[in-house]
């Protein structure tokens, strides 16, 4: 009998040492469950994968609109290129929000989108060269950020931001930052995306278990962070001086080209929604979403219908927003209470998204020993 | 009690043993907890540390905390081994004691079990018999006075009754909350996992839990029952570690229970002890009888007696506040309520100057670890002591005629999250006590019971 008792007590206790492991996995959820897997899957196959590629071939066009610039440097050609810098700069709103798997190994969206940029670096960086555009010190002397200084920002009139690069002394050194800054926009973007069209999906997919290091739980982090750090405080907060004694209006996504904070902000706005509902880029179709999720976990709990709260948030926020001019900054520095009143809704969305979601879904903010009170 | 009681003697080996397992889990934890590198990132890389009341001058040591926690890890080997015991034991309960009042972020009711058991160890004469200090002294105490043993009993059964009690309100047993919300998040756990969103589950986990805590007690002290008993245990405190991230405590409550056990097997532990190590066990059975002098016996009874009183009024000192214990918090800590409630937070912190009235928020990431906020967002006294802090730290700063204002927003038991704290009190104006906190917004539902 006694040996039997401590049989007992050190199975239940491998069992425990086993599933205390933070890498389970469940590959066969039960019927009548909620599928986290379907809901990765949907994520990964229908909407991250999608906004990859689409972005891809937004870089793509991006880089021919560059190298044919470099050629001729001429102002129709200049506006080509703007084009494709801003689509594929509306594009990136779709992608921004994925910093797991590769793009969280190398800092994609450090690279890729941070604002504002030190014009002073990057002048520095054109007039010496020897620039190492890796080094995590000039984030803010590359991507789209820098785009902005070097397309939009260099002169007022196109004239004169081609001269820049046709007649000045340096023409040939401001062609070779240029392409440089759009290489290494590419190169990043070719990492990220083959990571995903390779090995990540299924390993991002199969990681459905329910641990701090779970596809799910990292990804909905990911998510709030994104909204709260990027959306928020990034394209309205601090432009606002809400973080601040005084205002930044020099602080907008998109400074430069002065008319594309908004189209940038509504883009944002929209994938996150998106995301959260589960719909597929670049179609109506929805699937399995955190959405979908607190619904079945709804239907478990009786409460308040979490979902339809943080819907009508998101729209509230965007029809707030939809007073905005299409210059940020020109709002900042004419009416900020309209800014200040867009936040407001936006911040109200962090609450319901922040402490309800997470708090209905579950899931820890971090691995520490915690008792629940 | 008559003073009969008193007088009763027992075998040392269940104290021993219990010696010998306690230090051996504390030395434990203590690598455990270094190894994750805990150290660093909960008492190091933090800007700012939460304290408790009353002891704000304990606070982390840079570099040197790393010291504290070795010395703590070092007397618990001491313990185990019955090495110069009343020091190392006090040295356990000083050091153990410190590291958990540098930040109340970390507070876990298990923790506060720690201190409060060494603390009556610190009295106990668990190294009387089978301990290295019994043998170098060349005397060793076969028998103890049965009372020492017994409060170890008591403190034990007092942690699962009182968390019974605890579990005796209406969110725990009729709305199954908070384990409806967290037991269908543990779908990938073995075997039960596809059961774990059933409404039926979350029921007969919440009632069992709360039965279980409410007779394990009873169910150990005699001798009929007490075999089932330790097997529910090992089951109730297995089933809590993988559905919950309590750390060693479950391994600890399991091994602690062992001291319900006769003296015969507690013999037999230490003989598989003995054979391990080439200890000669007969040495140390000595027959001889462990006794106090009659006023070490007065002193110590009316200390552990007075210890026992405190620890039974503590927990319901939450009925001299006005509201609701589980919104508010107010007598929540030190009170065996655990794993009770499902409770997130968001505490958004406004500076004003109150003479030109220009306002600027708090990014909580500049000031607070993940961790620190999501405790701070759902406990007044942490947001208060964090409203002061910011107060302090803009003064520095040169600003002027500071006053701090928060928007925060509580969700308690999967309802919908609601105003915590009333947006237009400064709160550099209040000031932390044992009273009441009226700015806290009251609770807007009811939680009948307990």
């Amino acid at each position: 009998m006694k040996k039997l008792l401590f049989l007992f007590v050190a199975i239940l206790f491998v069992v425990a040492g086993c599933s205390s492991s933070d890498d389970t996995n469940s590959d066969n959820p039960g019927t009548d469950t909620f599928n986290r897997k379907a809901l990765l899957e949907n994520i990964a196959d229908n909407i991250a994968i999608p906004a990859y590629k689409s972005f891809k071939e937004e870089m793509a066009n991006l880089k021919t609109a560059t190298s044919e610039f470099v050629t001729t440097a001429d102002e129709s050609n200049l506006v080509k290129l703007r084009t494709a810098w801003l689509d594929a700069y509306v594009s990136w709103q779709s992608v921004s929000m994925f910093e797991i798997g590769k793009a969280e190994e190398i800092s994609f969206r450090n690279f890729m989108n941070v604002y504002p940029v030190t014009t002073t670096e990057i002048e520095k960086n054109i007039t010496d060269g020897g620039y190492d555009l890796n080094s995590v010190s000039k984030q803010d002397e590359q991507g789209f950020g820098a785009l902005d200084y070097l397309l939009n920002g260099l002169a007022d009139s196109d004239t004169g931001i081609v001269a820049f690069y046709s007649s000045d002394v340096n023409a040939t050194k401001y062609k070779t930052y240029l392409s440089d800054v759009v290489e290494r926009m590419d190169t990043l973007t070719t990492q990220v995306v083959n990571d995903w069209t390779g090995d990540y999906r299924d390993s991002f997919v199969n990681n459905s278990g329910s641990s701090a290091t779970s596809s799910l739980d990292k990804l909905v982090n990911d998510f709030l962070f994104h909204y709260e750090k990027h959306l928020r405080a990034g394209k309205i907060g601090i432009p606002a001086g809400v973080f601040s004694n005084t205002t930044f209006n020099e602080k907008v996504e998109a400074f430069y080209k002065k008319d594309a904070s908004k189209a940038l902000f509504n883009a944002n706005l929209t994938a996150l929604q998106d995301f959260f509902n589960g719909k597929h880029f670049g179609s109506t179709t929805t699937g399995e979403s955190l959405k979908t999720y607190l619904d079945f976990l709804n239907t478990i709990k009786e409460e308040e219908d979490l979902s339809t709260l943080i819907n009508n948030q998101f729209n509230l926020a965007r029809t707030e927003a939809s007073n905005l001019a299409d210059d940020f900054s020109a709002e900042v520095r004419t009416n900020n209470n309209l800014m200040l009143d867009a936040y407001k809704e936006l911040q109200k969305n962090v609450v319901f998204l922040k402490v309800d979601m997470l708090s209905a879904l579950s899931i820890r903010v971090d691995f520490v020993d915690a008792d629940g009170d | 009690m008559s003073t009969k009681y008193f007088e009763k003697n027992t075998e040392a080996a269940p104290l021993a043993v219990f010696r010998i397992f306690f230090g051996i889990m504390m030395s434990m934890s203590i690598i455990r907890f270094w190894s994750y590198g805990w150290i660093d990132k909960l008492y190091i890389q933090p800007k700012f540390f939460f304290t408790y009341y009353g002891f704000e001058w304990v606070k982390p040591l840079g570099v040197y905390t790393y010291v504290i926690f070795a010395v703590c890890g070092i007397s618990a080997i001491f313990v185990a081994l019955g090495y110069k015991y009343r020091i190392a034991i006090l040295i356990f309960f000083l050091s153990f004691t410190y590291i958990e009042l540098m930040d109340k972020t970390t507070y876990l009711n298990h923790y506060y079990f720690i201190s409060l058991m060494s603390f009556l160890m610190i009295f106990l004469p668990a190294n009387a018999y089978y301990s290295i200090d019994a043998w170098r002294k060349g005397v060793s105490y076969q028998y103890i006075p049965k009372w020492t043993i017994d409060v170890v009993k008591l403190l034990l059964g007092i942690v699962y009754f009182y968390a019974g009690l605890a579990k005796l309100n209406s969110d725990w047993l009729v709305k199954a909350m908070p384990l409806k919300i967290w037991l269908p998040s543990k779908y990938d756990i073995p075997i039960i996992g596809d059961i774990m969103h059933h409404e039926w589950v979350h029921y007969l986990f919440s009632y069992t839990g709360a039965i279980y805590d409410l007779t394990i007690p009873f169910l150990l002290l005699y001798r009929k029952t007490r075999g089932i008993a330790f097997i529910l245990v090992v089951v109730f405190h297995i089933l809590t570690r993988i559905l919950f991230p309590i750390g060693m405590f479950p391994y600890i409550m399991i091994v602690s229970t062992l001291l319900f056990f006769s003296d015969n097997f507690h013999h037999r532990v230490l003989a598989g002890i003995s054979k391990i190590f080439k200890i000669s066990k007969n040495h140390f059975d000595t027959n001889q009888v462990f006794s106090y002098s009659s006023i070490q016996k007065k002193i110590l009874i009316s200390l552990v007696s007075l210890f026992f009183v405190i620890q039974l009024l503590l927990p319901f000192r939450y009925l001299l506040y006005p509201g609701e214990l589980f919104w508010t918090e107010e007598g929540f800590r030190f009170s065996w309520r655990v794993m009770l409630i499902e409770k997130a937070g968001y505490a958004n912190f406004k500076i004003i100057d109150s003479v030109s009235g220009s306002r600027f928020y708090i990014d909580n990431d500049d000031f607070l670890t993940a961790f620190q906020q999501k405790q701070m967002a759902t406990q007044p006294d942490f947001i208060l002591q964090y409203a002061h802090y910011l107060k302090q730290h803009f003064k520095k700063q040169g600003h002027k005629n500071i006053q701090v204002f928060v928007e925060s927003y509580v969700t308690l038991n999967g309802r919908l999250s609601d105003q915590y704290i009333d947006p237009s009190i400064d709160l550099v104006k209040e000031k932390e006590s044992f009273k009441h906190k009226t700015w806290i917004t009251p609770f807007k539902d009811e939680i009948k019971g307990l």
